[in-house]
């Protein structure tokens, strides 16, 4: 039995080596763009559209009004690496009930790539909303003492969202294929709908958790316009 | 019982224990979140849709420490070092 799909080497030139995460990421990629393309290449703006063309619209805006539910004022700026995050791994959870795909998020090297761009992209982000000095400053609140644990915890949060989503899709597979050796016709079919289940959960939680990590980092300049409208909801 | 057979006992003993007693704690606390939650939402229908998606990161902040414990038995059965260092020498002898 595979742990990930890393173990399952397609083909092999020396160092190189092609195993199944490559492949289906590529494959990934390229049904993900090339269907993007195909959609928005004739776009219309009248009543009169494709079903495709609204698929990709509430798509869009949904996640757009998630982004903005979570306290980014400006979602569209964020929307391309946010959007990016979350449709790569529904895709990747939904295309399961595809035979012979391994999801390539159910390999740690995915999973920890995509943890990495999160944790590259938040002090980009961050940066780039209230400038340098400013944003590192933002590590030493509320006092200097808390400066070590701040940056532990941007490190284990890295973590916790590579095995996170490593372990939930990893362990959708793993039990399926041992409950087709104990109980192998009907059962597993339940598990699998379950595992497509919180594989769009992870997928969710995987976008809006990075959602979060920016939100804060871009947010504490606005404090004081953010505490009055807390304060009208509230 | 030699090195070997020791090894063996121990990993997969302890990846049930790690699984059982893992699991223990987060299914308490994500019981206790969703309680609350619906408690919530039945007393504010109108801020349902931020209930529920604290509410769900919330439950993926409590369930990965028990995903950890899952993670760690599943090494401890299926790429366990010990153990492939054991066979290594093994089959080096």
């Amino acid at each position: 039995m595979h742990i990930s799909p890393d173990e399952i080497i397609f083909w092999q030139h020396g160092f190189l080596k092609l195993n199944s995460t490559i492949v289906m990421t590529w494959a990934l990629m390229l049904v993900l763009t090339v269907g993007a393309k195909i959609i928005t290449y004739k776009i219309s703006n009248d009543i009169k559209r494709s079903g495709w063309q609204n698929l990709l619209e509430i798509l869009i805006t949904g996640i757009e009004k998630q982004i903005r539910d979570v306290g980014v004022s400006e979602p569209k700026k964020y929307i391309g690496f946010l959007g990016t995050l979350f449709v790569f791994v529904g895709a990747a959870s939904i295309c399961t009930v595809i035979p012979g795909f391994d999801p390539p998020t159910a390999s740690l090297s995915t999973t920890a790539a995509l943890a990495l761009s999160v944790f590259v992209a938040v002090p980009f982000f961050g940066v780039q909303e209230q400038g340098i000095g400013s944003y590192l400053k933002s590590y030493t609140k509320p006092t200097f003492i808390m400066l070590p644990f701040n940056i532990i915890s941007e490190l284990s949060r890295t973590l916790a969202l590579a095995i996170r989503l490593f372990g939930n899709m990893m362990s959708g597979a793993m039990i399926v294929a041992i409950l087709l050796t104990i109980t192998p016709f009907i059962f597993p079919i339940f598990m699998t709908l379950l595992g497509l289940l919180t594989g769009m959960v992870q997928a969710y939680i995987f976008s809006i958790l990075a959602t979060v990590y920016i939100a804060a980092a871009t947010r504490v300049k606005k404090k004081k316009t953010l505490t009055k409208q807390e304060k009208k909801h509230g | 019982m030699d090195s070997a057979t020791t090894i063996a006992v121990a990993s997969i003993v302890i990846a049930g224990i790690t699984t059982g007693f893992g699991t223990m704690g987060p299914a308490l606390a994500e019981g206790r979140a969703v309680a609350t939650a619906l408690t919530s939402l039945a007393q504010q229908p109108d801020a349902s849709s931020t209930i529920t998606r604290t509410l769900f990161v919330g439950l993926a902040m409590i369930e990965s420490t028990a995903i950890y414990c899952f993670v760690i038995s599943m090494i401890l059965i299926f790429a366990n070092p010990f153990w492939k260092h054991v066979i290594e020498q093994t089959a080096g002898k």
